[in-house]
């Protein structure tokens, strides 16, 4: 189908867009657009949109499973697919109509503007995303070229590395206290507190903390933690993980926010779009799309629909406040647009959901929990008044990076051992077993000695341990 | 605010398929998983007699992406459509992969089959084996492997033979006669490739002729061979011949059924036909051997045989088998023994394996098949490429 407009029609388009996201107060990063055609969108979609990539077979499964799913039309392609650099880049599909340009467009400055203004995306040098990949790619290429190293060796540490990258520090623009400054703390908080009574009480036992355990505080970073003490790592192999380790960190805010960016995104491409004054050709076309991308999936949860709920939510709220709520909690101090801006900027999913999902917007959205039972979801709670709360803390436990469990290091020589143990903060949530034994598997691998993971399993603690090539679950008394 | 639009070019879009190396590397795994799970695919399939294009459902292990996940006892929220929800209710399927590009975060469901057929999977199956010890015979006939030498160059030919070397060099020798006749026009001057500086590499074809091969599928078909037992050494059988008829273009098959008596039987029959009696092994070595001396002379010939019993042979046919087996093991350069013994069959019945231990040729092996899932470990043992071999030593 050959597409019935220009580049110049899209350039028209897109200096009104801009105007509009000026006027409406958006700040995006410059933006640009790259015509592309499906079989590169898909490729887009498999290396997260990057130009440039380091190859990995996992990257050729997403790929085969993606087309295969595209080709018996089972799923379309995402109509825009934006990275987070500066300049902002995003792909267009050359076989879209205008209308679906012209709307992919304005829900790009979106995507666009939130990555610039969010504080979770404060910590990503976004000027240096494409240099960085390209660099990684560069360096992976480097030494699958390397006739001492090769594809198989490269192979073996990346498939472990993937399979840790994501058990890495969450909020990252708390700064991360150096050792130094982890044994003062760790010191301070041994001293017994002041006591004014000094004299007259017996003087408590002081009980000098262990400042030689390593690490001294619970390390999250389990990848940097190996390369930083695992000595018989090669230089190269270092290099592999320090890499896994910043295209994770590079994702994770993606990760924290996905129902406030698609939400952000959808709010503003209706906005811009009803302000553009379509012909009426492609406003029904876009009014068709717009109600296609965020209708409720029903059984499932699109983060397109609830985000954009919630901020339309927030603008209903504070542009026509409740009398009620007002004399409760006292009067707004912003205006709608003020506060829109400044939960784009210091919220993420979790605190985004747990302040501003309102008991009435659940019970608007029609949410439910479900257990898995067998292939089926059963609800057990709808939205009512008496566990309305609860679905609201299972909706927030699994967005953003609550999906993956938190495991740390809580000791490199246990047992006096150079035994690598870990422990699993459980929240409620079992580990998946068979994940845990393989991901064990590769971490057994990386730390090249006995390693062990302390978790409940069925309200028992246990541990597993990994060692020999074989999985031991012990119970813990 | 500058934007930068970058139109669409056709050419970098067919140029560029860069994900060609990743789904290649990808492939292979997954052929690398299938071979090593062969053994449970062949216990789980019935393939006997299936014809190649049946599609064969194999799952994927060993290309997963593991994580740390959460498993199944962990709850979800989802958006109920319209109308009123009941605690209880039933919705959809469970867990699903995430939506949308961040799929890496969740556990889904990562197990996935993929489909091959019988043909592709019998040719993974039989990449390393090979008929063992393969001596050179008088005549030869079989046609083992076609193979591209390179002989000499050519100027012209295909783009990947191209020799960049010799075009090249052979680009320098013009640059240098064309200096000597005309000194001053092409100094300094561009001095681009011709058509006539390019080199190929030439190739021929060359069919290697090895000695022929003749191997005789022998099988129990006795009373005491019930269902199941059939089904194992059929089984067995079919692999040899989906084997042979894969890798070996001229080789001959015989087919011997026997129970006290033996007789020499199609294809056809050799896989389907039931037939009942007591046992006399001797029977069918007998029959293999007047086959061979009729038809196949060992001088000429590589022989192999393989028989498949339950080793519940009649006492007093005892050292015939025995003088039998011996002379079979004598003239061919294999001969297997696989002895079916169900799990659980009983202890009735006696062994054949421990009586022709006696057999000291060094080219008789023997192996028990008691589930479905030993057919292809025994299958390996007989033909493996680098089976130790005896003789040597």
């Amino acid at each position: 189908m050959a597409a019935a407009y220009t580049i110049e029609d899209l350039q028209e388009w897109n200096h009104r867009i801009i105007d509009l996201v000026q006027d409406l107060g958006l700040d995006p990063y410059p933006q640009e657009f790259e015509i592309c055609d499906h079989e590169q969108m898909l490729s887009y979609m498999v290396y997260s949109g990057m130009p440039s990539h380091y190859s990995h077979w996992s990257y050729g499964k997403a790929y085969e499973k993606l087309k295969t799913l595209y080709d018996y039309g089972l799923s379309g392609l995402p109509y825009e697919m934006v990275i987070n650099a500066n300049p902002s880049i995003a792909y267009l599909m050359r076989d879209n109509t205008l209308a679906l340009q012209v709307l992919t467009m304005a829900h790009v400055y979106g995507h666009n503007d939130f990555f610039k203004n969010n504080f979770t995306f404060r910590t990503i040098r976004s000027e240096f995303t494409i240099e960085t990949f390209k660099a990684h790619a560069n360096r992976v290429r480097h030494y699958v070229e390397d006739p001492s190293i090769g594809l198989e060796k490269v192979e073996r540490i990346l498939d472990a590395a993937h399979a840790l990258s994501l058990q890495c520090r969450r909020n990252l623009s708390i700064r991360k206290p150096t050792e130094e400054e982890q044994k003062e703390a760790k010191l301070q908080d041994s001293k017994p507190p002041a006591d004014p009574f000094q004299s007259v009480h017996r003087r408590k036992e002081w009980v000098s903390p262990d400042l030689a355990k390593i690490p001294v505080e619970p390390e999250e970073d389990i990848l940097l933690f190996i390369r930083d003490h695992n000595p018989q790592l090669a230089e190269w192999e270092k290099d592999l993980l320090t890499m896994v380790h910043e295209q994770a960190q590079y994702f994770i805010p993606q990760i924290e926010t996905k129902i406030m960016n698609e939400g952000w995104a959808s709010f503003w491409h209706k906005r811009i779009l009803e302000a553009l004054d379509l012909p009426q050709s492609l406003k029904i076309e876009f009014l068709i799309r717009h109600t296609q991308v965020l209708s409720p999936i029903p059984g499932g949860l699109n983060p397109y629909h609830v985000g954009m709920k919630v901020w339309e939510d927030i603008e209903k709220r504070w542009s026509k406040p409740d009398p009620e709520e007002e004399k409760e909690y006292g009067p707004k101090k912003k205006n709608a647009r003020e506060k829109l801006f400044e939960v784009r900027e210091v919220e993420r999913d979790s605190s985004f959901l747990r302040r501003y999902l309102t008991e009435g917007l659940i019970r608007e959205l029609n949410l439910f929990e479900y257990k898995s039972r067998g292939n089926e979801k059963v609800i057990s709670r709808v939205a009512d008044e008496d566990s309305w709360q609860a679905i609201k803390d299972t909706l927030i436990q699994n967005v953003g990076t609550g999906t993956i469990p938190v495991i740390k290091i809580e000791d490199a020589d246990y047992g006096n051992n150079r035994c690598l143990f870990l422990k699993h903060s459980h929240d409620g949530r079992d580990l998946q077993l068979e994940y845990a034994e393989k991901t064990l598997q590769y971490l057994r691998q990386l730390w090249a000695r006995e390693v062990a993971l302390e978790t409940l399993i069925n309200d028992k603690k246990s541990v597993l341990g990994f060692a020999d090539d074989k999985l031991t679950i012990k119970p813990v008394h | 605010m500058e934007t930068i639009f970058r139109p669409y070019h056709p050419a970098s879009g067919q140029r560029s398929d860069r994900s060609a190396g990743d789904r290649l590397r990808h492939r292979q795994k997954v052929r690398e998983a299938i071979r090593n799970n062969i053994a449970d695919i062949i216990a789980e399939e019935s393939i006997i007699g299936k014809d190649n294009n049946r599609i064969v459902k194999v799952p994927i292990r060993g290309v997963k992406e593991y994580r740390f996940v959460y498993g199944e006892n962990v709850p979800g929220v989802g958006q109920g459509g319209d109308g009123e929800l009941q605690p209880g209710q039933t919705v959809g399927k469970g867990k699903e992969g995430a939506q949308g590009h961040q799929a890496g975060d969740q556990a889904g469901v990562d197990y996935y089959e993929t489909e091959v057929s019988l043909d592709e999977l019998v040719e993974v199956m039989f990449e390393d084996l090979e008929l063992p010890d393969l001596d050179r015979k008088n005549l030869r006939q079989m046609e083992v492997e076609r193979q591209f030498r390179h002989k000499g160059f050519r100027k012209k030919g295909i783009r990947v033979r191209l020799d960049k070397k010799r075009t090249a060099r052979s680009r320098v020798k013009r640059k240098k006669a064309s200096q000597r006749a005309d000194v001053a026009a092409l100094h300094g001057e561009r001095f681009p490739f011709h058509k006539d500086d390019l080199r190929y590499h030439h190739t021929v074809t060359e069919t290697r002729r090895e000695s022929n091969a003749v191997v005789l599928c022998i099988m129990d078909t006795s009373g005491s061979m019930d269902t199941m037992k059939k089904y194992l050494a059929r089984s067995f059988f079919f692999l040899l011949y989906r084997f042979l008829c894969t890798r070996y273009e001229n080789v001959e098959i015989v087919f011997i059924a026997h129970h006290t008596e033996a007789q020499e039987v199609t294809e056809e029959e050799f896989f389907h036909k039931g037939e009942s009696g007591g046992t006399f092994i001797s029977s069918g070595y007998n029959k293999a051997l007047e086959i061979i001396y009729e038809r196949y002379h060992p001088g000429l010939w590589n022989v192999y045989a393989f028989h498949c019993s339950d080793g519940d042979n009649f006492e007093s046919d005892n050292p015939a088998a025995l003088k039998a087996a011996t002379e079979l093991a004598r003239i061919s350069n294999l001969f297997g023994y696989g002895e079916i013994k169900p799990l659980g069959a009983g202890y009735y019945g006696s062994s054949m394996i421990q009586f022709f231990s006696q057999i000291q040729e060094p080219n008789f092996q023997t192996v028990q098949i008691q589930r479905k899932e030993d057919i292809w470990p025994s299958f390996k043992t007989f033909l493996t490429k680098d089976r130790v071999r005896d003789d040597a030593a």
